[in-house]
């Protein structure tokens, strides 16, 4: 369980590592580890060099831009996980970060190297689709961004263009007066790889009915899946546990879910219809029982 | 490479692979082996170190990324030569070890927890040796130790008649 031998390099800032990533494509970047270092303990991932981008300072930044909560590539997970500014904004980010890996790993763990990574069963993949976060990253000299649902195609397979670092992420900030979120996930113990994961966000009008609603399910498929057709349907609805119900079974019913030793095709579809349906409930309450501070 | 390391309080100027892991370089270059190689690949956590304070796995970081970082193990938490920290000595009282394996990781995840969250609940303290694994199941005495030294450790400035 030791690593193939490879090259170290420390860059001092984002242009030196797109550079030394440009010059050589078994070049790999590592910001916390704590999946690329495994992956290259059981020389799964033999990268010729890596580029250690932990140092760059303008990489870690949790910032309040208004409209959105900015988040730097190399920002601990354990830091978003506590940030009160993140908790009273992006409520949904507290609530699902603490079922990302155990404190030991979320110590060291970025949210940048969690998105870059891509893992279909992953939580902060799945929490951009839902919030629609928009990913910066960049490349030759250039800041560029991306939706988040433009990123991820596959497992481990996103869009980042070659040579192109990840540099932050922005999180949409709700600003209705009742909003709730939901996160549910199954998996054989805490702290492991989900088999199915589902969020949900949802804002209420004064009348209790559904102003906007967000709901997505991860580990179900190749990427994290937006529930698009659910959310239309339930849009202006007052989100009765069987319409909720009705609308996510439909939603996922032509869904080719993956399957393994552990989770069936079929399993992972009954999970996720009732994670999703407990997410959007889980939100519903949330949203009708507490006022927002997100404004 | 070379780097400089600074483990418990001292800096090491070493040669190192990049490839070497900080648990590797800790217990073949500095001998310090209180550090545990498990499983090598992040699961078990008996390779914990405090790495700045916080516990973090040995084995999912190179060496050469912790440079000039204060890196505490193990060996680093004792009071004096022969003594043990009061952590420690919980840990001996409640009998929070077995085969001890996954010890020297369980006792740096309570000071780091401890020195955070003076008063954990029973919930706190679980959340915080999720990520450690005892193969001899022996959670229930490790739960305890944590406990008790959280207790000591409260009462330990205060006048006698105080403490509880």
């Amino acid at each position: 369980m030791k690593a193939a031998p490879f090259e170290y390099s420390r860059a001092a800032d984002i242009d030196e590592a797109c550079a030394l990533l440009a010059a050589d494509e078994s070049t790999r970047v590592v910001a916390g580890g704590q999946t690329l270092v495994p992956m290259m303990a059981m020389r799964l991932a033999r990268p010729t060099r890596l580029i250690d981008i932990n140092r760059i300072a303008a990489l870690s930044y949790i910032r309040d831009d208004g409209e959105t909560i900015a988040i730097g590539a190399t920002t601990r997970q354990c830091v978003v996980e506590r940030d009160p500014l993140v908790a009273r904004k992006v409520p949904l980010l507290a609530r699902a970060i603490p079922w990302i890996g155990h404190a030991a790993t979320r110590a060291r763990g970025t949210i940048g190297g969690s998105l870059a990574n891509a893992d279909p069963a992953a939580e902060l993949p799945l929490l951009a689709i839902t919030l629609d976060a928009v990913l910066n990253y960049r490349v030759d000299g250039q800041t560029a961004e991306m939706p988040a649902r433009d990123f991820f195609i596959g497992p481990m397979i996103t869009t980042l263009p070659t040579g192109a670092c990840l540099t932050g992420v922005r999180f949409p900030v709700w600003r209705g007066a009742k909003v709730g979120v939901g996160f549910h996930e199954v998996n054989a113990r805490r702290s492991d790889f989900a088999f199915v994961s589902a969020a949900a966000q949802v804002e209420l009008g004064d009348d209790g009915e559904c102003k906007r609603i967000a709901i997505a399910i991860g580990a179900a498929v190749d990427f994290p899946m937006r529930l698009d057709s659910a959310e239309q349907q339930l849009q202006g609805g007052a989100l009765a546990d069987a319409a909720v119900q009705a609308a996510v079974t439909d939603a996922l019913a032509d869904i080719d879910p993956l399957a393994d030793l552990h989770a069936s095709a079929e399993y992972r579809r009954r999970v996720a219809i009732n994670l999703a349906a407990r997410a959007v409930a889980d939100a519903r309450s949330q949203a009708q029982g507490s006022k927002n501070h997100a404004h | 490479m070379r780097i400089e390391l600074n483990v418990n309080g001292a800096v090491h100027e070493l040669e190192v692979e990049p490839r070497t892991t900080l648990l590797d370089c800790l217990r073949d270059q500095l001998a310090l082996t209180g550090a545990h190689a498990g499983c090598e690949h992040g699961v078990c956590g008996a390779c914990t170190v405090l790495f700045d304070g916080v516990a973090v796995r040995a084995c999912l970081m190179f060496a050469v990324q912790a440079q000039g970082t204060p890196i505490t193990t193990i060996e680093g938490v004792t009071p004096g030569p022969g003594e043990l920290s009061p952590i420690q000595d919980a840990f001996c009282e409640t009998h929070g070890m077995q085969c001890g394996y996954c010890t020297p990781a369980m006792i740096l995840v309570a000071h780091a927890l401890l020195a955070n969250n003076p008063d954990p609940t029973r919930e706190d303290i679980v959340e915080a040796i999720s990520g450690n694994i005892c193969r001899c199941t022996g959670y229930a005495q490790i739960v305890e130790a944590f406990a008790l030294a959280a207790e000591r450790l409260r009462g330990a400035n205060r006048p006698s008649e105080l403490r509880k």
